[in-house]
C-alpha cells in the first residue's frame, strides 16, 4: 500500500520535473549556442570580450552636457553624460507632463461643457499620433520656424528664443551649498513637526496648523541664509554679441538646445493624455457615498477633497501613473531621432559605431534601462504595500 | 455691497437677458474685430485695459444672465452647461475666444489658402499648406520605394485579407473557423511570397525597397498574429506552478518590458548577428519582425495573464472535476473565456504595436514617417516638413482612433454582457 502510495507520488513529481529540466536544458543550449558563435564572430574582427574600452579615450564631441567632457575623456564618462541627459529629459518631461496631465484630467470632469470636450479632444488627439511623429513635427517643422538669432523672440529681455535654441538666464550663486542645507534643514524640522503634530491630535486632540508653519519654515529658512549666511544670487543674461557682419550669437546665459525642447514637449504632451485618463479614472472611482457620509459628518468641502477623496483617488491614481513615468523614461530614448545625445544615442550610437563592441555596449544600455525600471516597480509595489487598504 | 443692485432675478428676467446678451455680443464684436480686421473698437482705453475687455463684456453679460430655474429651458441649459459660476463662465470665453482666435487661421492653412493644383513646389505660391508635396509623394508614402509595376501584388494582398476578414463574418459558424485557421497560419506566407516574389514567375522585390503605409500594416498584422501565442504562452508560463517555468518566463517578459525598443531594436540590428553563425544572412526584415514579436509578446503576456486571473476559480475547479488534464482544461475551458476577456486590451496593445512600427527607422526600413522624413530631404521638396508630418499624424490619427474607439465599445458591450 506504502509503496504504491510512493510510486504515484514519485510519477507525480517526475511529471513536474520533465518540463523544468527540457526548460532549463533549452535555455543553456541556447546561451552555449550563442556564446560559441559569438566568441567564433568576435575572433574573426579581432576583438575580444571584455569591457576595457570603457577606460580608454572617446575622442568625440557631445553637444550637449550636463558635466565636464570633451574628447579626451573616457567612454565611460561618455556613458556618463548620455544617461545624465537622459536622466534630464525624463525629469523635465516628467515635471510637465504631470501638471499638464493633472490639468486636464480634472478638466474632462469639469461642469463645463466646453472645457470638459476640449480636454476631451485634447486627449483623443495626442494619444492617437505616435509618439515619433510629435518629436519630428515640433524638431523639425515647428521648432525650425523660429525666428533666425538676429530677431529672437524677447521675453521681458531676459530670455530669447530663437531657431538655435532658448537661451535663458543662468543662476550665479555664492555658497550656494548653504543655501541647500537650509533647505534639506527645513524638510527634516517639517518632518518632526508633522509627527508632533500627528501626536498632539490623536493624544490630546489639538489641532495645529502644520501647513502653515510648514510653508513658512520652507521659505523662512532658506531667505534666512541670505540675510546672514553671506549666500547671494546674480543672473547672467544672455547678451547678443555681433561675430561678424551676418553672425550673431547669444553669450551668457544658458542655452537649452532645441532637441530638447522639441524632446521634452512632445513627451509630456503625449504622456499627459495617458496620465489624464488616470487622473479621470481615480476621481470617477471614489463613489458618491464616500462624498455624501464625509459631507453629512460635517467636514468642510476643503477637508473633503483633503481627507476623503484624494487619499482613496491616489489610490487609484499612483499605481497606473508610475507606469507612464516609466514608459516617458523609455520612449526618451528616441532621442536618437533627433541627434539629442542621450544615453542611446551616445553610447548605442556613436560609441558602438566607434568601437565595434556590439554585445557590451548593447548589454550596458539595455541593463542601464532595465535597472531603472525594476528600481522604479520596486519601488512602486513598496508603495502600493503601503497604501493599500489596511483591513483589520 | 452696490453691487447687489445688479444681481439678476427672475421679475426682470428679460431686461436682465437683454442687456446681459448685448454685452456678450458686444464681447464678441470686439475680438472678432480685433483679430480678423485688425480694428480696436476700444482704442480710446490703455492698452492693457482694452486687450481685456471683450473678457469683461462678455463676463459681465454672463453675470448677468445667470439666473436659477429662470423657466426659459434655453437659458437654464446654458447656465447649467457654461455659466454656473464666474470661474467657469471665463473658462467658456477664454475657450471660445481661443477658438475664434486660432482656429479660422489653422483652417486657412489646411484648406482655403492651401495649394492643391501642381506638380512642382513652384506651383505653391498662396502661402498655405503645399498639398501638392504629398499629392505628387502619395504613391511613395503608400508602397515606399516598391517598385510601380509590381504594385499590384500588394495591392492584392491587402484586398485579399480585407475580403476574407469581411467574409469570415458572414459565412455560417461551421466554416467560420477554417477561414480564421486559414488567415492565421497559411495567408501570412502567401501574402509575405506574393509580396516578396522570386517564384511563380513574380520578381524579386528586396525588403530594403518596401516602405510607406503597406510596410506599416505589413508589420504590425505579422507581430501581431506572431506575438499572440508566444505571448499565450509566457503568460501561462507566469502562472505555472513549477518555479523553472516561472521563473523563466517573469524574467523573459520583465527583460523585454523593462527596455525600449528602440534599444531591442538597435540589438536586433548590431547584436543579433553577433550570435549566429558566421555568414549567416538573415534578411534585415526578418530581424526587425523578431524583435518586436517578442517585445511586444512580453506586453500581450501580460493583457493574457489579466484574462486569467479574472477567470472565476471554480472554472478551474470544474474542469479539473471532470477529470481534464493541465492542456486540455486550458484549451476548452480557461482559454476561450480569458481571452474574450481581453479583447480589449489585446486591440490596445495592436495600436501601441501601430503606434510604434515608425521606430523601424532605425535599422533603415522606411515606413509612412520614414519615407515623409526622406521626402522632405529631397531637394526638389525643401521645407515640406509640416505638410509632411500633418499629414503622417493625420493617417496614423485616424487609424488608431477607429481602432481605440472599437475597442473603447467592445469594452462597454463585454461589461454589460458578463
Amino acid at each position: 500500500m506504502n509503496l504504491k502510495n510512493l510510486k504515484l507520488n514519485l510519477s507525480n513529481k517526475n511529471k513536474d520535473l520533465i518540463p523544468q529540466i527540457l526548460t532549463v536544458l533549452f535555455l543553456i543550449l541556447v546561451v552555449i549556442y550563442f556564446t560559441i558563435n559569438a566568441q567564433s564572430n568576435m575572433g574573426n574582427r579581432g576583438i575580444s570580450f571584455g569591457f576595457g574600452f570603457l577606460s580608454q579615450e572617446s575622442s568625440f564631441d557631445i553637444t550637449f552636457s550636463l558635466i565636464d567632457y570633451d574628447g579626451s575623456h573616457t567612454y565611460a564618462r561618455a556613458f556618463l553624460v548620455g544617461l545624465l541627459n537622459t536622466i534630464l529629459v525624463s525629469a523635465i518631461g516628467i515635471f510637465f507632463a504631470t501638471i499638464l496631465g493633472v490639468t486636464i484630467g480634472i478638466a474632462r470632469l469639469s461642469q463645463n461643457y466646453l472645457v470638459a470636450k476640449s480636454a476631451e479632444w485634447y486627449v483623443e488627439i495626442f494619444r492617437n499620433i505616435p509618439l515619433i511623429l510629435q518629436i519630428f513635427f515640433w524638431y523639425f517643422a515647428a521648432l525650425r520656424a523660429l525666428p533666425l538669432t538676429v530677431d529672437s523672440i524677447n521675453f521681458y529681455d531676459i530670455s530669447f528664443l530663437n531657431v538655435k535654441g532658448w537661451y535663458v538666464p543662468k543662476f550665479v550663486w555664492t555658497n550656494f551649498s548653504i543655501f541647500i542645507y537650509s533647505i534639506i534643514f527645513a524638510f527634516i524640522l517639517i518632518y518632526f513637526l508633522s509627527k508632533y503634530a500627528q501626536n498632539q491630535r490623536d493624544k490630546f486632540g489639538k489641532q495645529i496648523p502644520t501647513l502653515y508653519i510648514s510653508i513658512l519654515l520652507i521659505i523662512g529658512l532658506p531667505f534666512l541664509t541670505f540675510l546672514i549666511g553671506g549666500v547671494s544670487l546674480s543672473f547672467e543674461i544672455p547678451e547678443l554679441t555681433q561675430l561678424s557682419k551676418t553672425v550673431y550669437v547669444y553669450r551668457g546665459g544658458v542655452s537649452i538646445i532645441p532637441e530638447l525642447i522639441s524632446l521634452a514637449l512632445a513627451l509630456s504632451m503625449y504622456t499627459a493624455t495617458f496620465i489624464a485618463e488616470n487622473v479621470r479614472a481615480g476621481i470617477l472611482g471614489v463613489s458618491k457615498g464616500q462624498k455624501e457620509a464625509a459631507a453629512s459628518i460635517g467636514l468642510t468641502k476643503g477637508q473633503i477633497l483633503k481627507l476623503v477623496v484624494m487619499p482613496q483617488a491616489l489610490r487609484i491614481i499612483i499605481p497606473p501613473t508610475t507606469n507612464q513615468y516609466l514608459n516617458l523614461t523609455k520612449n526618451s530614448s528616441l532621442a536618437a531621432a533627433i541627434a539629442y545625445p542621450d544615453i542611446v544615442l551616445v553610447f548605442a550610437g556613436t560609441a558602438l559605431m566607434q568601437t565595434g563592441r556590439a554585445i557590451e555596449i548593447i548589454s550596458i544600455t539595455m541593463l542601464t534601462y532595465l535597472s531603472l525600471s525594476l528600481s522604479i516597480s520596486v519601488f512602486m509595489n513598496w508603495y502600493n504595500k503601503k497604501m493599500a487598504i489596511k483591513e483589520k | 455691497m452696490n453691487l447687489s443692485i445688479l444681481k439678476s432675478d427672475k421679475k426682470n428676467l428679460n431686461s436682465f437677458i437683454a442687456a446681459g446678451s448685448a454685452l456678450i455680443f458686444i464681447g464678441f464684436i470686439d475680438i472678432i474685430l480685433s483679430s480678423f480686421f485688425s480694428t480696436n473698437i476700444t482704442a480710446f482705453l490703455p492698452n492693457k485695459i482694452s486687450y481685456l475687455t471683450p473678457l469683461l463684456f462678455g463676463l459681465f453679460g454672463l453675470y448677468l444672465i445667470r439666473i436659477e430655474f429662470s423657466g426659459n429651458k434655453l437659458l437654464d441649459k446654458v447656465n447649467t452647461n457654461f455659466n454656473s459660476s464666474n470661474f467657469n463662465a471665463l473658462l467658456t470665453l477664454l475657450v471660445i475666444f481661443a477658438l475664434i482666435k486660432y482656429i479660422p487661421p489653422l483652417l486657412n492653412w489646411f484648406v482655403f489658402d492651401a495649394n492643391f493644383a501642381g506638380n512642382t513646389k513652384e506651383d505653391c505660391t498662396s502661402g498655405g499648406a503645399c498639398w501638392v508635396f504629398v499629392k505628387v509623394w502619395l504613391n511613395r508614402f503608400v508602397y515606399g520605394l516598391y517598385p510601380d509595376t509590381e504594385q499590384w501584388r500588394i495591392n492584392t494582398a491587402f484586398l485579399t485579407l480585407f475580403l476574407l476578414v469581411g467574409a469570415s463574418f458572414f459565412v455560417p459558424q461551421k466554416f467560420k473557423k477554417y477561414i480564421i485557421i486559414f488567415l492565421l497560419f497559411v495567408y501570412p506566407i502567401i501574402g509575405l511570397k506574393l509580396i516578396s516574389g522570386g517564384d511563380f514567375g513574380l520578381k524579386y522585390v528586396e525588403t530594403g525597397a518596401w516602405g510607406g503605409l503597406s510596410l506599416t500594416f505589413i508589420v504590425s498584422a505579422f507581430a501581431l498574429i506572431l506575438c499572440f501565442p508566444i505571448g499565450t504562452i509566457l503568460a501561462l508560463g507566469r502562472r505555472s506552478k513549477l518555479p523553472a517555468i516561472r521563473y523563466t518566463s517573469i524574467g523573459f517578459i520583465e527583460l523585454w518590458r523593462g527596455v525600449p525598443l528602440i534599444t531591442v531594436l538597435f540589438m536586433s540590428a548590431v547584436m543579433f548577428p553577433m550570435f549566429l553563425p558566421d555568414g549567416t544572412y538573415v534578411d534585415k526584415l526578418i530581424r526587425v519582425l523578431i524583435a518586436i514579436t517578442l517585445f511586444e509578446a512580453a506586453y500581450m503576456a501580460e493583457v493574457v495573464r489579466g484574462g486569467l486571473q479574472a477567470l472565476p476559480k471554480g472554472q478551474y475547479e470544474a474542469a479539473k472535476s471532470l477529470g481534464m488534464g493541465y492542456w486540455k482544461m486550458h484549451f476548452l475551458i480557461i482559454l476561450p473565456q480569458a481571452l474574450k476577456l481581453v479583447i480589449p486590451g489585446i486591440a490596445n496593445t495592436f495600436l501601441a504595436l501601430v503606434k510604434d512600427t515608425p521606430l523601424i527607422f532605425v535599422v533603415g526600413l522606411l515606413e509612412l514617417a520614414g519615407m515623409v522624413n526622406l521626402a522632405k530631404t529631397n531637394p526638389k521638396w525643401l521645407g515640406m516638413a509640416m505638410e509632411g508630418y500633418v499629414f503622417a499624424g493625420l493617417v496614423f490619427w485616424v487609424i488608431c482612433y477607429v481602432m481605440s474607439r472599437y475597442s473603447q465599445n467592445l469594452e462597454k458591450k463585454l461589461k454589460t454582457e458578463r
